[in-house]
């Protein structure tokens, strides 16, 4: 442990410890911008700075560590006046549209202008105006928005090394770009929208399709079905001032009737349907020597990754699609049969925790030969909150509504698909039974579960077979994985991977939770247990007790795996390259 | 191996090689070969001589002529006068060289502009073939590295260089020996040697020349710290704007090598080492240390917060040792001569020599090695040859952008570390800049500050942002746009600079701004109230007026005028708009009469 004095108070602290975090020990809280805690800690923005005996000047808290009997001070006028100064030069070169920002009062930059108390910006200047990039079907970049913190940089390349953007030019004129400013579309983006959820101002938001849902919505002559994913239940209530971690289900059904959504149905329905078809792929690739290891296909971003980076892997991949295409493939074939409606006709929006699944809905796999897409639109937990804001909905005072019947039942293994390792878990739980044609009791597989670890690997004997199993999450950790696979230091039958790291549950169109509150708060750890709180909280936790999904199967899909399953619920992937010809 | 009767020493370097020494060479040696001397009479093409205001310099030797300002058709005469006949040219002698009483040719070392000097950085300089080992060698080359490896420990070498005090040349004045120790002290499996030679700034060009004129000295020096610190491998950070010094160090690089004086087992000692020359793209802010190893990764040239500190975790995160050329080019010498040798010169915290860059308005424009805590006005007045023109002395600008201006009253400071920084100066690279009474502070602030505005890496807030906005407020005092206020701005954003900016770059860059508000307040108080520029430089304060009495209402300067701001008819004197005149001086350029002024 590490002694030292922060304004007065003594604190002790483990070594390597940075004097922000330990003043925030010493209920201290330093002022930040670009410092987001294990991912960027650069010093740039100069906000947090502290004045320390014996040091010539100010030091960036953020990345000084403490040292044995160090001396700091957080609060001297020296300290205060160049906190100010430097906001008043980064406001000084920032648009300062706050009231058309999407990110309004939440954001970072606002929060900090006015505890530090900036009553005017005393050194106007140049700002050097550049046109949005609004090229990617997930992401909007805003470069006049952009303070320069770099958070986006240091997620992009460090945590998903993905690295495809970085400053560019010098001085006044640095901006965050693609390679030679090209658009995002352009270059290997992912659009897993890590950078958007690190972004601490507007710069870099979801594209969003708030208007043309509304419009949907409006129009008479179309039904507009709406599916949120497992991952929002537990985090959009933080929207409405809830505690990080709350399960709010039934709250959003409502607020989804409330919207006028005509029908509402569970992308978690997808999730148990995607069980059986990836359950049978997995079974059907290991009796019939398919390719090894089967690695999962829900993720989007995980799967343009794979693309741009490991072509070499896209014959691995499931060939399912994920599960809100397959809801979004059974409305518009099996709901509109049976409700005799033109699929035409009908909108389907899906809530997603993720910027992906918007390029995901506009692949042109995911559109028949009709024309006629699974899934009309995506929107972003964040995007929903801002609609039922719109909507003049009181969120917290909800009733709990109920999905509507025909694709709203689902299990506690389709709950757990929104945090790493849930989708693998969920696929041995069915694939245990099936294969052992018992309905096993021990379905906990904690070795899958969890974020502490980038790549969990687990040996799961089924039926006298192993089953040789791993997980990863976050595109940087699959890229560890396939790097020791390609190298012959690994090897499995079933990889599953999600491309944000947490799994979906801290996707990039989740709630944004401020860095600070990042620095303190285990975000995944909250919205994990409110997963796993739901799992066993069900009657029923293995996908293939689903009766809506097997009464699908007999009634309209017939084998699992079959032609009509095949037709609807599968796809083929795209060998990439790293930049556009 | 053959001896010849005559020298004739041809600067090289950067400086008279743009003014044309090449082809001096040429002229020389076919004139010598035309005249059958070239069995008699060696052409050596060699570094910088220091005195590159009258280049380029041609040195004959053994009488030790100092030729100056020479072209190619002076060489005939050279060659049929002096080398043939034995008859010195004196009308093409430096005019300095000369003793005025007697008539005879000065040594070198009399001439005013070298007599108070001491040349242990470039003590090769002017003398060897950069490109020929052999000289090296012959000038007790080898001798300290030779040293080193048989009779001293690395602990030897380390306490001999802290003993000698010699603090880093780069700028911050770090001690040398201490920087050594640290590294030699930091675990690793791997240690690199890095050479600073991104000199950057505007003016500067002491490492140039020492590159170009004794690059072994530099490469000797870091196969020494290789061997104290115990590192292998070693890189020398170049920029490519210096295309002379990159080929004589690749040249001299590989010779060493050819002599196994670089690579496996040197002089059969069993230590290894081996260098490489990294060329910088010419960013100022890799000169920085961190930013510096960043770009011989291969990454964006940017600093990076300390700890940990290179010694510790440099480049490619291993131990790292760090030192500018010039701090490297003293390291032979105190080996040879020992370290009470080195500490006797200079001052009691300032040992050893500092090279300088004479620029600006001074007479002897070059490069001069002088002992630390001579005054600066013995630097430019006694060495520097004063001011030309006859015109006033007003400022000194040492540490080019990192640096402050020296104003008259503080002519006599000794020119050591500490002195500098308490008048808020620097020491800098060894950048030094005169400027005489019509030099304008306020320009020549704003000069600096868009020279920072350029070269800022836009890493951290405070420098990417406030340098802009400090130019920006230079700007508006220039163009005679300054309102109350303006002074103060630039003091708080300055000083909030210093205290909060990321790297030495961001902390330094309002010097020069400072400096002048501290010892020239008075001429941005005239720019901003006033709106006059004492010096008579700021064009935006200047007006074009004509003079009533003078004009014969001729309508020339209306006619030439290109934004049609002058009116006039017969009779009757032309008048200029002032809100239209854009001050391009075509008018006053035009008028046949001088019935325009400029005030």
């Amino acid at each position: 442990m590490v002694n030292l004095k922060i304004d007065g108070k003594d604190v002790s602290v483990a070594e390597g410890t940075k004097v922000i975090e330990a003043a925030r020990m010493a209920n201290i809280t330093v002022p930040s911008l670009c410092y987001l805690k294990g991912i960027n800690e650069i010093g740039s923005c100069r906000v947090c700075v502290v004045e320390v005996k014996g040091m010539r000047t100010l030091q960036a808290s953020c990345v000084l560590p403490v040292s044995e009997g160090m001396e700091v001070f957080t609060n001297t006028a020296k300290v205060r006046a160049s906190r100010k100064t430097s906001m008043e030069l980064i406001l000084s070169d920032h648009d300062r549209q706050c009231l058309t920002c999407v990110r309004n009062q939440n954001c970072e930059l606002q929060t900090l202008s006015e505890e530090l108390g900036i009553g005017e910006i005393r050194y106007e200047g140049e700002q050097i105006l550049r046109a949005k990039d609004l090229s990617s079907a997930s992401i909007v970049r805003d470069q006049n928005k952009c303070i320069l913190c770099r958070r986006c940089v240091a997620v992009c390349q460090n945590v998903q090394k993905v690295g495809v953007i970085e400053a560019t030019n010098r001085g006044f004129n640095t901006t965050i770009e693609p390679a030679f400013e090209m658009n995002i579309a352009d270059v290997a983006c992912i659009n897993c929208g890590q950078c958007v959820v690190s972004c601490p101002v507007g710069a870099l938001s979801e594209k969003s399709e708030i208007d043309e849902v509304w419009d949907a919505i409006s129009d008479s002559t179309k039904q507009v079905i709406v599916q949120p994913a497992p991952a929002v239940r537990v985090a959009l209530g933080e929207e409405f001032g809830m505690p990080i971690g709350t399960v709010v289900t039934g709250k959003l059904v409502s607020a989804l009737r409330d919207i006028g959504f005509d029908q509402i149905f569970d992308t978690n329905f997808g999730a148990d349907l995607t069980i059986i078809e990836e359950g049978y792929e997995l079974i059907n690739r290991i009796k019939n020597g398919g390719k090894l290891p089967m690695i999962t296909s829900c993720s989007p971003g995980w799967i343009k990754y794979c693309e741009h980076q490991y072509p070499e892997f896209t014959e691995n991949l499931s060939s399912c699609k994920s599960p809100h295409q397959m809801v979004g493939a059974m409305i518009k074939s099996y709901y509109a049969e049976k409700n005799n409606i033109d699929p035409k006709n009908i909108v389907v929006v899906s809530i997603m925790p993720c910027t992906a699944k918007k390029f995901e809905a506009n692949r042109p796999e995911m559109v028949d030969s009709k024309g006629i897409k699974d899934v009309d639109y995506v929107l972003t937990t964040r995007e929903l909150a801002r609609m039922i804001k719109q909507a003049g909905i009181d969120f917290v005072k909800l009733p709990e509504g109920e999905f509507d019947p025909m694709f709203g039942e689902s299990t506690g293994a389709a709950a757990i698909f929104g945090a790493t390792g849930g989708v693998m878990e969920a696929a041995l739980r069915t694939v245990a039974d099936v294969l052992t044609g018992q309905d096993l009791q021990n379905i906990d597989y904690e070795a899958v579960r969890g974020s502490y670890s980038g790549v969990k690997e687990a040996t799961v004997n089924i039926g006298g077979r192993d089953f040789r199993v791993a997980v990863a999450h976050g595109t940087g950790n699959a890229k560890a994985l396939l790097d020791d696979i390609k190298a012959g230091k690994a090897n499995y039958d079933f990889i599953e991977i999600m491309g944000c790291p947490g799994g979906c549950i801290t996707g990039g169109g989740q709630p944004i939770v401020p860095s600070r509150v990042r620095a303190v708060e285990d975000v995944f750890k909250a919205r994990s247990q409110a997963i796993y709180s739901i799992d066993k909280g069900l009657p029923k936790r293995k996908s293939h007790q689903n009766v809506s999904v097997m009464n699908l199967y007999k009634d309209y899909l017939g084998e699992p795996n079959g032609h009509k399953a095949h037709e609807l619920l599968h796809t083929h992937y795209e060998k990439r390259g790293l930049y556009k010809d | 191996m053959e001896t010849f009767r005559s020298h004739v020493m041809i600067c090289g370097g950067t400086g008279c090689h743009s003014s044309g020494s090449g082809d001096l060479i040429k002229a020389f040696e076919e004139q010598i070969k035309g005249n059958g001397l070239d069995k008699e009479v060696k052409v050596v093409r060699t570094g910088c001589f220091g005195l590159c205001e009258v280049g380029p310099i041609v040195v004959i030797y053994p009488e030790g002529a100092f030729y100056s300002r020479v072209k190619a058709e002076d060489v005939k005469e050279i060659v049929e006068e002096h080398l043939l006949k034995g008859r010195i040219v004196k009308h093409l002698l430096y005019h300095d060289s000369i003793n005025e009483n007697s008539g005879d040719i000065k040594s070198l070392n009399e001439v005013n502009f070298y007599k108070k000097q001491k040349r242990i950085a470039l003590k090769n300089c002017g003398i060897i073939d950069p490109e020929n080992i052999d000289e090296y060698l012959a000038f007790d080359g080898y001798k300290a590295l030779t040293k080193v490896l048989t009779e001293m420990t690395p602990e030897e070498v380390i306490k001999t260089v802290k003993d000698s005090g010699l603090r880093g040349r780069g700028g911050a004045g770090f001690p040398t020996g201490l920087k050594w120790d640290f590294c030699y002290k930091a675990k690793g499996d791997k240690k690199y040697v890095l050479c600073n030679a991104d000199e950057g700034d505007p003016g500067a060009f002491m490492d140039r020349s020492v590159l170009e004129g004794d690059p072994l000295a530099v490469i000797e020096a870091m196969t020494i710290a290789g061997y104290a610190i115990g590192s292998d491998q070693g890189f020398i950070y170049v920029r490519a704007e210096y295309p002379i010094a990159v080929q004589r160090l690749q040249h001299a690089i590989k010779q060493a090598r050819e002599y196994g004086l670089l690579g496996k087992n040197i002089l059969e000692t069993g230590f290894d080492f081996d260098l490489e020359v990294r060329l910088g793209a010419g960013a100022f802010v890799c000169g920085e240390e961190t930013a510096l190893m960043r770009s011989i990764e291969g990454k964006r040239g940017e600093p990076r917060p300390r700890p940990p500190f290179p010694a510790n975790q440099g480049l490619f995160e291993k131990p790292t040792l760090l030192n500018n050329v010039e701090t490297y080019a003293n390291i032979t010498q105190i080996i040879l001569n020992g370290a009470d040798w080195f500490s006797a010169i200079g001052t009691e915290k300032s040992k050893g020599t500092k090279v300088f860059a004479l620029g600006g308005k001074i007479n002897n424009t070059g490069l001069v090695e002088i002992p630390m805590g001579m005054t600066l006005r013995e630097v430019l007045f006694d060495v520097g040859g004063g001011i030309p023109n006859g015109k006033k002395f007003k400022a000194a600008q040492t540490g080019g952008p990192s640096g402050g201006c020296i104003p008259t009253s503080k002519l006599d400071i000794p020119i050591d570390y500490d002195s500098l920084v308490s008048i808020g100066s620097m020491m800098g690279s060894g950048g030094l800049i005169v400027m005489d009474e019509d030099n304008c502070m306020v320009d020549i602030a704003r000069f600096f500050m868009e020279f920072i505005v350029e070269e800022s890496c836009g890493k951290c807030a405070p420098c990417r942002i406030g340098t802009k906005r400090m130019k920006e407020i230079l700007d508006r005092i220039v163009a005679g746009k300054g309102v109350e206020g303006d002074i103060e701005k630039l003091e708080e954003l300055g000083n909030m600079l210093k205290e909060s900016a990321l790297c030495g770059l961001g902390q330094t860059a309002p010097n020069p701004v400072l400096s002048t508000i501290r010892y020239f307040r008075d001429e941005y108080e005239a720019h901003i109230k006033d709106k006059r520029c004492p010096a008579g430089v700021c064009k935006g304060l200047m007006r074009y007026t004509i003079i009533a009495d003078k004009c014969k209402s001729c309508g020339i300067c209306a006619k030439n005028c290109p934004v049609s701001c002058i009116s006039g008819e017969k009779k009757v004197p032309y008048v200029i708009d002032q809100d239209k005149c854009i001050k391009c001086g075509q008018c006053m350029e035009k008028c046949p009469f001088g019935a325009i002024e400029l005030k």
